[in-house]
């Protein structure tokens, strides 16, 4: 039988069962924490860095999709401290890379965009890096812009996690971090990818788009597909 | 000893510019240049860009014309994927193209022209702005700011936005037109035309008044150059180049778009960010030519609508077949005004107006591009070079204001040798130096692919190079 533990997030009680994670027990609630990596239906990795919540007793922040809950434990999801921190994390997202929303393919449908929205950054104040990053458009469908990438890695874990084929992965590290295709070959001479185009929709932002969409011209579906596909492949023994 | 003037800033046109007058030993005007101080680098940036993206960071370009540039960048593309737009995708983008005509038009002739027309190119500059118009004429002034709204409510309508909008895309465009939408442009174009006709009689009624100016301002012989469809009437959004001489005989006709370069060349200038653009058959400096509202009168044979005909026809009649005055630029503007509105009336009364297929869908079929369209000010020329893939490697934009890079000069040169008398700038010298660029509606943002304000200095330069007289707004 399933444990269920009590706890209470931003002073509210509520309840959930052994082996769920704060980010969870929170969405069932209905109280909202921001999450760009976050995504029904695969793992979570905790690479964003904004679902960071207090727990009482920790002197440490914890990434609410990373963290388990446990009896009685006090979470504060929202305050003015939480919100800088996010604000900050956001802020670092656009300045690590070449982000331009109004000539963007995902303008208006970003949740980078939406996340800098609900969180009030209306300006930049760290220094733009402005790194010379490269565009594979060489798949004969979809194209990744990596100026436009905030490393949330949803792209690497849908590709092996759902569609099994682990195209999808990562190189070098610290600003260099780029996610790759096979071992860092163009996109369009991968042999492991199935074209299926998950991690065009599943991406965030508009670094993975549909070749030929124009300027917020907006490709990816609103429609939480993955909880289902993951349905079907527990219903199969896959 | 030789005198420079200048003039920094000029007002009321669309960017930033700044005028040297030369003088000569005997204090005459030798020379006189429009310098365009700004710049931006379009052509660069946009390398290494997918070529879908084209569009509508071109229409960034300027926040007056998004329009132009959006038509102009996505004919490019759909050369790039080798594809015809829809009919109606076609003749969608040929509606909102009129309107963005329309309200370019209005904006460069009620806005920024008429206060000189209506109180005289010496009167206070205090009076002599948009706020004094609506003072004495109040129609006038309500007239021009509501076809300005027609135009920019049709632009919002089929765009999704007034400015940059970003419903034109490689193929078409990107959403089918809703018979509501179509009904609701349609119910402004009685008001419209009303408005324009009634702008025209007013000009006609006045225009007397400036003979003088008509005779000075930028009057002198060169082609004309502008798109016209397979009857030779005026075509805003397709067809082909005609060129025509200053007796209005043909120096090129039936030319393809996508061959410009074989006939356009670009020379540039140390004095000024704007390239000057010449008819290769005659050279550089001599191959100059007018692109814009007079020159799309001058080369077509009509405008293809009734009431612009009629206008047309009183119009040559005038001011002669071939105008060669740039002065006759405002009352041109009008006719093309007029036929814009009557033009976007036809087009949403056409059968197909309202399909649903709307774009062509295709991939990188060619790697290389030329879109051409009429933008307000004149022929505008997108060109891109782009890989296997579509990220674009090469970028060249011919802009109306370059076109009429060494007309401006020409005009200015007339006009300063008109109105410099001694050595120091005179406020009417300054008027009709400004109000002759103004004739051409020039946009520096457009032409450079710069940001800048609206803003004019004159310098006065003597031959030894000191600058003797500096007049700035």
């Amino acid at each position: 039988m399933t444990t269920v533990y009590t706890l209470t997030i931003d002073g509210r009680d509520v309840a959930g069962s052994e082996g769920q994670t704060v980010m969870e027990v929170a969405e069932e609630n209905g109280i909202a924490i921001p999450g760009l990596c976050h995504l029904e239906g695969v793992h979570d990795r905790g690479a964003c860095r904004l679902c960071m919540v207090e727990i009482a007793g920790s002197p440490k922040l914890a990434a609410a999709c990373m963290t388990t809950i446990a009896e009685g434990m006090e979470v504060t999801a929202h305050s003015e401290q939480l919100l800088e921190y996010r604000r900050a994390v956001t802020e670092m997202m656009f300045m690590e890379r070449n982000h331009v929303c109004a000539v963007c393919v995902a303008n208006n449908h970003c949740e980078l965009q939406d996340t800098a929205a609900a969180l009030g950054l209306t300006h930049f104040d760290l220094p733009r890096i402005s790194p010379k990053v490269d565009i594979d458009a060489s798949h004969r469908l979809f194209a990744i812009d990596h100026n436009r990438c905030i490393l949330c890695l949803r792209c690497v874990r849908v590709c092996d996690e759902i569609e099994g084929a682990h195209t999808w992965d990562i190189m070098h590290r610290g600003l260099e971090t780029r996610v790759q295709t096979d071992m860092g070959i163009p996109w369009g001479e991968s042999t492991t990818c199935t074209s299926c185009g998950k991690c065009v929709q599943v991406c965030p932002t508009g670094a993975l788009f549909e070749k030929g969409r124009p300027v917020a011209g907006g490709s990816k579906t609103k429609r939480p597909f993955l909880p289902w596909l993951k349905v079907v492949q527990e219903e199969r023994g896959l | 000893m030789s005198r420079t003037i200048v003039i920094d800033p000029v007002t009321r046109i669309e960017g930033h510019s700044k005028i040297t007058i030369l003088l000569d030993e005997r204090g005459e005007v030798s020379d006189a240049h429009f310098h365009v101080t700004q710049f931006r680098g379009f052509e660069r940036i946009t390398q290494g860009r997918p070529v879908h993206e084209m569009p509508a960071i071109m229409a960034r370009i300027c926040g007056i014309c998004p329009v132009s540039h959006l038509v102009a960048s996505s004919k490019a593309v759909d050369d790039i994927l080798a594809v015809e737009p829809t009919p109606t995708g076609a003749d969608l983008r040929r509606v909102i193209n009129l309107g963005q005509i329309v309200q370019s038009n209005a904006l460069s002739f009620f806005h920024l022209s008429s206060p000189d027309l209506l109180f005289g190119f010496d009167a206070d500059p205090a009076v002599r702005n948009i706020v004094g118009v609506a003072r004495h004429s109040p129609q006038l002034a309500r007239d021009g700011i509501a076809l300005r709204k027609w135009g920019q409510q049709i632009i919002e309508w089929l765009g999704g936005k007034r400015i940059h909008p970003t419903g034109i895309v490689p193929g078409g465009v990107a959403e089918p037109l809703s018979a509501e939408v179509r009904d609701r442009i349609l119910a402004g174009v009685p008001e419209a035309i009303a408005a324009v006709e009634r702008a025209i009689a007013w000009y006609k009624s006045d225009m007397l008044r400036w003979e003088e100016e008509a005779a000075t301002f930028g009057n002198f012989r060169s082609a004309f150059m502008g798109l016209v469809d397979r009857q030779g009437n005026v075509d805003h959004y397709g067809g082909w180049i005609r060129v025509v001489d200053a007796d209005g005989k043909y120096l090129a006709d039936k030319v393809d778009p996508r061959t410009f370069n074989d006939y356009i060349g670009e020379a540039v200038e140390p004095w000024s960010y704007l390239k000057s653009t010449y008819w290769k058959a005659m050279g550089y400096p001599d191959g100059i030519y007018r692109v814009g509202p007079l020159a799309r009168l001058n080369v077509a044979e009509r405008t293809g609508t009734p009431r612009a005909d009629e206008e047309l026809e009183k119009f040559r009649w005038r001011v002669g077949r071939v105008a060669g005055s740039s002065f006759h630029y405002h009352y041109a503007r009008l006719i093309d005004t007029l036929h814009a509105v009557e033009k976007i009336e036809e087009l949403l009364h056409g059968p197909d107006i309202l399909s649903k297929h709307v774009r062509s869908v295709a991939g990188i079929n060619r790697n290389e591009g030329i879109g051409v369209s009429e933008a307000p000010r004149g022929t505008l020329m997108h060109h891109y070079r782009v890989d296997d893939d579509g990220i674009v490697e090469w970028a060249n934009l011919v802009i109306a204001t370059g076109h009429n890079n060494m007309a401006m000069n020409r005009a200015v040169l007339q006009v300063a040798r008109h109105h410099v008398k001694g050595e120091t700038i005179t406020e009417p010298m300054l008027n009709r130096v400004e109000a002759v660029i103004r004739c051409y509606d020039p946009c520096l943002s457009c032409s450079t692919h710069a940001l800048g304000q609206m803003a004019l200095a004159i310098d006065l330069v003597g031959p030894d190079g000191r600058v003797l007289d500096t007049l700035a707004r």
